[in-house]
């Protein structure tokens, strides 16, 4: 071989090298700048990091942008109940804000489809559509999960309304449907386990692809780690800790945080040392289980006739940490709309009319 | 000075392929016909093949050929035979172990069959291509010390996979066949059991994974910086004066007090490299069977270190009184 050849056979390969770290990099690595800050003693790892870009981003996409509040508005005097028909949940409220709320309620939820979209523009009172009725009962979760689950929505006194998962849209963005079980698990070859597909609910891990039912419908055990240093009567395997694994992963991806947000890595399960952030995070998981099985799932009955609303499995969408959360640690990183709509901040008394 | 004394070897001689030493009249003859490339030249000897197969290599190729078509099958499997899907997809896939609670049972193909299936050929080939390395070396008259290293990796790959589950009672504790499935396991692994860094045998697999590539830098930049001199080439010279190796030897004498000899560089490599994986599988076996959370016997030991308290003190909710289920 020449010199000239031997020359042009290294920079060919070097060149094919070059190429293939470039690519590499570019779909693998993020961009700076990160910025960070620590919150646990130095050494622990115990640190959050932002991507800047990630953030800019999410403001251009106008993500996590709060709309401006309706003015308020003198009352009526009269109650809502008194003015119109079956108002089953707000009859309570006065009349002027019922018309003020429910103008909001249709900018959060179906700006773009109207009042059309869940009543019957002929007859307002008629209850034969299912998105009145569905609604209504979201309404009343709303004010619930403000009441009753302080412990996750309102650390701050910041609490949930429609928006904080619609976002502008008839079924939020962030739902997840159970996924049917593969045809090959019950065939002769390619049982999935439940896991070992490329699935972005649990940060394109190949961990168990489907968290959400084991864990935020049914109650299944999430601890997995051992409480003393032998072995003694802790019996959960790996496999139940790569399921606790995905549940962790799909928080992490739906709040835009790692590990260290909630946990010490030095020693996941220990609450000594882990942030308070895991406290809330704790009672989130039962606030979407009461989610999912108190309100979400009984409205399946409702959606037998209607088209398109269904996952493979024949169920209605359901929610987890992501539909709120939205990729922000704090869904609107904190912003809260409660204060001018307080009828959302708690049961109303309702109006029995049945 | 001439182009020969480089880090890459530039003059490559080509002649007629060398086909190795004679063989005996009872073995199966060396197989395929010897070609040169020149960009292997740069890196190692510029001639392919031939290369001696005989009973161990050809069954060891079978069996591991066995073992790659069950896990790959049923990968295809998995993503309904679609072959974008399996290019695509394939560092998620992987053939998982039988459930934790089948117990050591054989349980039905679809359901862990195929994985002790695949485990099975796959250890059968691995221990042919250990005996074939064992038998060549002999046939060459060399010592078996590449056998002994490679049967260090096998007790590990084992320990994962065989042992443990054994010890554990159940296949569901042994590693899935699959690109990231068996790098989630081992993360899981390391959770599940209380932080595996805690584990001493843990730490003096990392000591020798890291220590080897300290000893390899060290040996090979020392080789390289005296292949001005031949060092790379001499055989009897530690006698000698002015020496590749006398200088070599000096360079860590001066450099901090102790010099390792030709001999001994090589056995101080090859106790770091196989204690690497003997220590790591220790490791392994203890983890679930003897100790369940390293990180709280680690406490209990006294060598975890203890932080001060930076944030808010918090209690596990689940204790407290009237706490959601």
């Amino acid at each position: 071989m020449s010199y000239k050849q031997r020359i042009l056979t290294l920079a060919l390969a070097g060149a094919a090298l070059a190429v293939f770290l470039v690519v590499f990099a570019y779909y693998t690595l993020q961009r700076p700048t990160v910025e960070w800050l620590q919150w646990g003693y130095r050494g622990t790892g115990l640190v959050h990091l932002v991507n800047s870009r990630d953030i800019q981003n999410q403001q251009r996409e106008g993500l996590h942008a709060v709309p401006a509040a309706d003015e308020t508005i003198d009352p009526a005097g009269t109650k809502a109940s008194e003015v119109y028909l079956n108002v089953k949940v707000l009859g309570d409220l006065d009349s002027n804000e019922f018309l003020r709320f429910m103008t909001a309620i249709t900018k959060w939820v179906a700006p773009v489809q109207g009042c059309a979209y869940c009543h019957n523009e002929a007859d307002f009172a008629d209850e034969n559509v299912v998105t009145k009725i569905v609604s209504r009962r979201m309404i009343q979760m709303t004010q619930d999960l403000n009441a009753k689950w302080k412990s996750h929505v309102a650390i701050n006194g910041q609490g949930v309304t429609c928006y904080t998962c619609h976002r502008g849209n008839p079924i939020p963005k962030n739902v997840w449907y159970t996924p049917v079980e593969p045809r090959f698990s019950q065939a002769l070859l390619g049982n999935l386990a439940g896991q070992n597909q490329r699935a972005t609910a649990v940060g394109l891990t190949s961990l168990p692809f489907d968290p959400f039912t084991p864990f935020l419908v049914k109650s299944d055990q999430i601890r997995v780690v051992g409480k003393t240093a032998l072995p003694t009567t802790n019996r959960m395997s790996i496999k139940q800790a790569e399921w606790t694994y995905g549940l962790m992963m799909s928080m992490s991806k739906s709040l835009g945080v790692n590990c260290t947000y909630c946990h010490n890595s030095q020693n996941f399960q220990s609450w000594g040392a882990s942030s308070p952030q895991r406290v809330t995070a704790w009672y989130g998981i039962r606030m979407v289980r009461d989610i999912n099985n108190n309100y979400i799932n009984p409205l399946t009955p409702l959606y037998a006739n209607v088209a398109g609303r269904k996952g493979p499995a024949g169920d209605i969408a359901k929610a987890n940490c992501a539909t709120c959360h939205q990729g922000a640690f704090k869904p609107l990183y904190g912003v809260s709309q409660l204060k001018d709509y307080p009828v959302l901040a708690g049961p109303s008394s309702a109006v029995k009319t049945q | 000075m001439a182009e020969y004394q480089n880090i890459f070897t530039q003059v490559q001689v080509k002649g007629p392929a060398h086909l190795g030493v004679p063989l005996y009249r009872d073995q199966y003859g060396r197989t395929g016909k010897p070609f040169h490339v020149y960009l292997l030249g740069i890196i190692g000897d510029a001639q392919i093949g031939p290369i001696y197969l005989g009973l161990t290599g050809v069954a060891s190729l079978i069996f591991g050929f066995i073992a790659i078509e069950i896990i790959g099958l049923n990968m295809a499997a998995s993503v309904d035979w679609s072959p974008v899907q399996f290019v695509k997809q394939l560092p998620w896939l992987a053939l998982e172990p039988p459930a934790p609670e089948n117990g050591l049972k054989i349980p039905p193909l679809n359901q862990g069959g195929w994985w002790l299936w695949a485990g099975f050929f796959m250890t059968a080939s691995v221990m042919l291509w250990w005996a074939r390395t064992y038998l060549r070396a002999r046939q060459l008259g060399m010592g078996t010390h590449i056998a002994w290293a490679f049967a260090a990796a096998i007790f590990l790959m084992l320990s994962c996979g065989l042992f443990r589950p054994v010890l554990m009672g159940t296949w569901g504790e042994a590693v899935p066949f699959g690109i990231f499935p068996h790098l989630d396991w081992t993360a899981t692994f390391s959770i599940r059991y209380g932080n595996l860094y805690y584990n001493p045998f843990h730490m003096l697999s990392i000591v020798f994974l890291y220590g080897s590539t300290l000893l390899f830098a060290m040996h090979g930049a020392t080789i390289l910086a005296v292949s001005r001199f031949g060092g790379e080439r001499e055989i009897e010279q530690s006698t000698d004066r002015g020496t590749a190796l006398e200088r070599a030897g000096l360079f860590w004498r001066w450099t901090m007090g102790f010099n390792a000899s030709m001999e001994s560089i090589h056995r101080w490599a090859w106790w770091f490299a196989v204690l690497c994986p003997i220590t790591g599988g220790i490791g392994i076996l203890l983890t679930g069977t003897v100790v369940d959370n390293w990180y709280l016997w680690g406490i209990k030991h006294g060598f975890v270190p203890v932080y001060p308290e930076t944030l808010p003190v918090i209690v596990d909710p689940a204790l407290l009184p009237g706490a959601p289920k």
